[in-house]
């Protein structure tokens, strides 16, 4: 195995509120090589967005805020760096892509300006050099008329195109890690297939790392190489996509498969739901946290923090598991999507 | 449509709905206007859901809310249970709107949050003067949509779950006992796992209450889960309209084709995709078909000629020039 781009250990994030501390983002580690996808998936509070913007370091220690563990980028200790050092990363090493494009783009700067300025701070680009590799920025990301387009403001274009603009921004100092929180959630169906789409192609052409992060598991699905679900500010399954899709083994990512409406069945069918609701992170039950709404939850479950297992067979890709009875190796799920 | 035409219209049955050449307007200034819903035609058998399905922009939340009369629309007839809602206003329209509900997408915004759960669901009641049992029938609301009254009948929004909130707004439907449900996106704002519930208990509503439904949303999965019917919108007119068993195998127009390829999960390598990126405007919208500038098939006829509602299988009508 070559050296990972990205090593996350043992990474906790810890905000201190008055209702007490809340573990966002609990023991989770994780590698990834450059030119892999990883897909983050977890529903609303399972910290995956914190994960995000902890590996970013747009998180980190301060008032309200502990991190502890480690988080490491091409052998770099982010969170072990002065803040100016590690602005330095953000642009030639790490970018990140949000959202919702609307607000992540300036309303009263024009759109070539976004990029412009990230050539001429990290670069040092001079006015004209770096409007030209704008608008071949801006070309490469699928936009129309670039040297039009960069001229205009962000109201001035659809959704997806300014999605494409801060992907191009998010680029424009060649990126060796790419982390895309939620970066299609905002926009319509089609479109969501096209940035997708785009991104794949921009990290095969470059071979840039990718984290997708979503709530959607099919939406990350067909992009990404391995999947990690998140649950409650923990791993609770990780491994290689077409795995998670046809084989999950933790309760929670097949019970999280199975609600999604599938196009193939029958109208009106009823959908399997998981009962209860997400755990309180200022306040989560002890052992696994998923267990008190787990139908196969026994007491065993409530013990202790179930570890990440691996539980593939020896030589193939790993499989990692966090639960102590985890579905059978052979599922009746097939394919993925809906 | 992207063409026009009411072929797809049923005649007889007993209908709850029904609505004729809706047309859905505002003004933007310089004279222009977006065109909104563009001659819309359908109707709804009691006990029957029709899901309407579309990206933004297409017009479908327009149409759910002039059904609604939220705004009244520019032109059109709407009918429910055989009263005339357009043009009428006032005591009628208050009497008639006790029959059609609304459910919107963002449970959190559309509750009050300075309002208790019980008010909160009470408040139809209150507006029609309607005091007899009001405990009791919010109660019972409350109950139907898997809430337990005494736990929450005093909380306030925020103390709720997002989820939890999309269920009050649904018992604050239902203690009205309605004919028709207007869905607008309801479970687009919720988790899957959640939204899996929600979708659940709408269908056990509509069967306990025997409910009409239209269901407003722009997955795919979602509404061929909910619908008996679907109708595909693009820029305010119709596509297609057919039954929702089978629709990912039999939907013919391009658009509900890209519609469908564009599914995470069903990505079809081989589709052609689409020409253009860009939504065309909604103030000027292309003439013929309005999808012909994304659609990978457009012919010069497309651009001259509207297609229009044509049936092409038993209950399945296609607006396109190129169907057989």
């Amino acid at each position: 195995m070559s050296e990972p781009l990205l090593d996350v250990e043992d990474l906790r994030t810890t905000f201190h509120t008055p209702r007490g501390d809340v573990h966002a983002v609990d023991g989770v580690s994780l590698r990834l090589e450059a030119g892999r996808t990883l897909g983050v998936v977890g529903e609303s509070g399972s910290g995956k967005s914190v994960l995000g913007r902890t590996v970013m370091g747009l998180v980190s220690s301060g008032p309200g805020v502990t991190v502890s563990g480690r988080v490491s980028l091409a052998g770099q200790d982010v969170h072990a760096l002065a803040p100016a050092e590690r602005r330095r990363l953000w642009g030639p090493r790490v970018a990140m892509v949000f959202q919702d494009p609307m607000t992540s783009l300036n309303p009263v700067k024009r759109v070539g300006r976004h990029i412009d300025e990230v050539l001429r701070l990290h670069l040092r680009l001079g006015r004209r050099e770096a409007r030209e590799r704008t608008v071949g920025l801006l070309r490469q990301v699928g936009i129309p008329e670039p040297e039009r387009r960069a001229g205009q403001y962000p109201h001035e274009l659809s959704g997806g195109m300014r999605q494409r603009v801060v992907i191009a921004a998010a680029l424009a100092c060649g990126p060796d890690l790419l982390i895309a929180d939620e970066p299609t959630t905002a926009l319509d169906v089609t479109v969501q297939r096209q940035i997708l789409d785009l991104v794949a192609s921009l990290s095969r052409r470059s071979g840039m790392a990718v984290v997708l992060i979503s709530h959607d598991l099919a939406a990350v699905g067909g992009r990404a190489d391995r999947v990690a679900v998140m649950y409650g500010g923990r791993l609770v399954e990780s491994a290689p996509t077409s795995r998670v899709f046809g084989a999950p083994r933790h309760p929670y990512t097949g019970a999280l498969l199975a609600s999604a409406p599938r196009l193939s069945a029958a109208p009106h069918s009823r959908l399997p739901t998981i009962e209860g609701r997400p755990p309180d992170p200022a306040d989560p039950p002890p052992g696994c946290r998923f267990a008190p709404r787990c139908p196969r939850a026994e007491a065993v479950c409530r013990g202790g923090a179930p570890p990440l297992l691996d539980l593939a067979p020896v030589g193939g890709h790993p499989h990692e598991v966090a639960c102590r009875l985890p579905l059978e190796a052979e599922s009746t799920e097939v394919g993925h999507g809906r | 449509m992207a063409g026009s035409g009411n072929a797809h219209m049923r005649a007889g049955a007993d209908r709850v709905l029904s609505v004729h050449d809706l047309v859905v307007e505002f003004p933007v200034g310089r004279g222009q206007r977006v065109h909104a819903v563009s001659g819309l035609h359908l109707d709804l058998v009691r006990g029957e859901t029709l899901g309407i399905l579309g990206e933004s922009g297409c017009g479908k939340s327009s149409a759910g809310r002039a059904v609604m009369q939220l705004p009244p629309p520019t032109s059109g007839s709407v009918v429910l249970e055989g009263t005339e809602l357009t043009g009428s206003g006032g005591r009628a329209l208050r009497r008639a709107r006790a029959r059609m509900q609304l459910i919107m997408q963002d449970p959190v915004s559309s509750l009050n949050p300075r309002r208790r759960v019980a008010d909160l669901v009470a408040e139809g009641l209150d507006i029609r003067g309607e005091r007899e049992d009001r405990r009791a029938r919010v109660d019972a609301a409350l109950r139907s949509v898997g809430l337990d009254p005494d736990t929450v009948r005093d909380r306030r929004p925020h103390e709720l779950s997002g989820g939890q909130c999309q269920r009050v707004c649904i018992a604050r439907a239902l203690v009205l006992d309605p004919a028709l449900l207007i869905c607008d996106e309801p479970v687009s704002s919720l988790d899957v796992s959640v939204q899996a519930q929600i979708l659940n208990l709408l269908e056990e509503a509509k069967e306990r209450h025997g409910l009409s439904m239209v269901f407003v949303a722009h997955d795919v999965a979602v509404v061929k889960n909910v619908s008996d019917r679907v109708m595909v919108l693009y820029l305010g007119k119709t596509c297609e309209v057919l039954p929702s068993e089978g629709l990912h195998v039999r939907a013919a127009h391009p658009y509900t084709r890209l519609l469908l390829d564009s599914v995470p999960g069903q990505e079809n390598g081989d589709a052609p995709g689409e020409r253009a990126a860009e939504l065309p405007s909604p103030v000027d919208p292309p003439s013929g078909c309005r999808f012909r500038t994304r659609c990978p098939w457009a012919q010069e006829r497309c651009a001259r000629e509207e297609p229009q509602l044509r049936e092409v299988g038993p209950g399945h009508h296609v607006a396109c020039h190129l169907v057989e």
